[in-house]
């Protein structure tokens, strides 16, 4: 791979940068609904289609649920497939989203993470992308548009890999990464087209003279089997995407990270965390590390798969570590918590839960700097909300 | 497939190749009548064919070839799609070419 393959560096929302991707890319058929904060993506790259400058099928669907569904057929039909959703669009589409990862259809959704209602609320927290926790879907989770771009170049690959044939998620903070604008720096058109190869699936459903069954019922005979198929193809997932990203960096010369260790090394304190609050986290953590003060994050870039073995290593040796989830979970761990709660069953560091975010509600620096000093005192009280009014 | 597989035997999301497919023997589900082809009256726009609900109507090529009556479950859509009449039902025990 060639590193001196020239770049262009333009000034494009995160939105913006999918859609590039996605022209580079340029999928046969995107079945796709708008809705905010996505629609900046799909309108985008609309017009890209307009303008000649991509030749996919643009498919103007009824629902998100039909543009699941569309995608599906599509993709198992034999054509290389790409959606966009958010919030109450992906609510939607959940139902056929399971399906799709039954079926090993491989496409790739660039969901512009939002809150879901209610109350309706259009910002973004998390808990979208929470309700498919468990659906077999690969979910990576990007900081910044530039990695938007990255993981949805990367995404394809991953998700038509034949040991992984899972759909694939790239998420993107609503709003903070849909809608703002940032230099990103794009791949040429033929590098990315030489990347991501020609779409090739086991059994298209077109093939005729190969005719298969796809999608068949399974009673308690099969069921089991099949879903556990989910389970091993998750597990390559996680190998797959390691492969992609040290290929990617030989084109790009970023490494889009599933898992980004942000000066750990003699810390002892931790945030962990995935999404856009990251950025604004590790500007904290260089001011208190000026200070000398021993801290340090963990940026989750694969929520699905969960990257869980890193996570215990990278936690070896903390002594206390919050983990930022931007999403609730009524009556039980919030999700990211859950995670790394399980996967650091053997570590000695104490885990705290902490919940932000929720529907927009901003992260600030100095909110990040209390939760810091919060942990630096091991008898204060676990802090669980952070920016969340509360009469004391 | 008698023998239950494990899940590493299985194709992606359970797909089913046409060696694998089991021929189900549906032609046990009708219930007095089966279709009979005049040839004489037949046109061969193979209406019967793109209505049949099963795959019961055998096609040589492009020409109508007759039923398989392990597939048929005597639904009388050929039948009643036929243009000329081609098609009647006629009782199990009947003769058919």
């Amino acid at each position: 791979m060639s590193t001196e393959t020239l770049l262009t560096c333009e000034l494009l929302t995160g939105g913006e940068a999918v859609a590039h991707a996605m022209r580079q890319i340029d999928p046969d058929v995107v079945p796709v609904y708008p809705i905010t904060p996505q629609t900046p993506i799909i309108q985008a790259y609309a017009q890209f289609v307009a303008d000649g400058r991509a030749s996919g099928e643009l498919v103007d669907v009824e629902s998100e649920h039909s543009a699941m569904s569309a995608a599906i057929g599509s993709a198992l039909a034999g054509a290389r497939t790409m959606t966009a959703t958010s919030s109450q669009g992906l609510a939607l589409m959940a139902e056929v989203v399971y399906i799709a990862a039954s079926m090993r259809a491989p496409i790739v959704t660039a969901l512009g993470n939002r809150a879901l209602s209610g109350p309706i609320n259009i910002h973004c927290d998390h808990s979208d992308s929470m309700l498919i926790r468990d659906s077999g879907v690969v979910q990576l989770f990007v900081e910044n548009a530039q990695e938007a771009y990255d993981a949805t170049i990367l995404a394809p690959r991953l998700a038509e890999h034949p040991e992984v044939l899972l759909p694939v998620f790239v998420c993107l903070d609503g709003f903070t990464i849909t809608h703002s604008a940032e230099p990103v720096e794009l791949l040429d058109d033929a590098d990315v087209q030489r990347f991501v190869g020609e779409y090739r699936i086991p059994f298209p459903l077109l093939d005729a003279p190969e005719a298969t069954t796809q999608g068949p019922f399974a009673m308690p005979d099969y069921y089991f089997e099949l879903k556990h198929q989910q389970v091993a193809a998750m597990a390559s997932a996680g190998r797959v995407l390691d492969e992609l990203v040290g290929e990617l960096e030989g084109i790009t010369g970023r490494r889009y990270e599933p898992l980004e260790r942000y000066r750990l090394d003699d810390a002892a304190r931790a945030l962990v965390l995935m999404g856009s609050s990251a950025g604004t986290a590790k500007d904290v953590v260089d001011e208190l590390r000026d200070r000398r003060q021993p801290v340090g994050l963990l940026r989750i870039g694969s929520f699905r798969p969960f990257p869980a073995e890193a996570v215990r290593d990278a936690l070896h040796g903390l002594d206390e570590v919050a983990v930022l989830d931007r999403a609730d979970a009524p009556g039980g761990a919030p999700p990211l918590f859950a995670e790394v709660a399980a996967a650091a069953h053997d570590v000695a560091a104490r885990l705290r839960s902490v919940v932000y975010g929720l529907g927009g509600r901003e992260l600030h620096p100095d909110d990040i700097k209390e939760l810091f000093d919060s942990l630096h005192d091991r008898a204060s009280a676990t802090p669980t909300y952070v920016g969340l009014r509360s009469r004391s | 497939m008698a023998e239950l597989r494990p899940w590493q035997e299985l194709g992606p999301g359970g797909v089913v190749l046409p060696d694998d497919a089991p021929r189900r023997v549906t032609g046990g589900w009708r219930t007095g009548l089966k279709p009979r082809a005049n040839r004489s009256a037949c046109v061969n726009c193979l209406l019967c064919w793109l209505y049949c609900p099963d795959a019961a109507v055998l096609v040589d090529g492009e020409v109508f070839a007759g039923f398989d009556y392990e597939l048929c479950k005597g639904c009388e859509l050929c039948a009643e799609m036929c243009p000329t009449n081609a098609i009647e039902m006629v009782p199990e025990d009947a003769d058919v070419d």
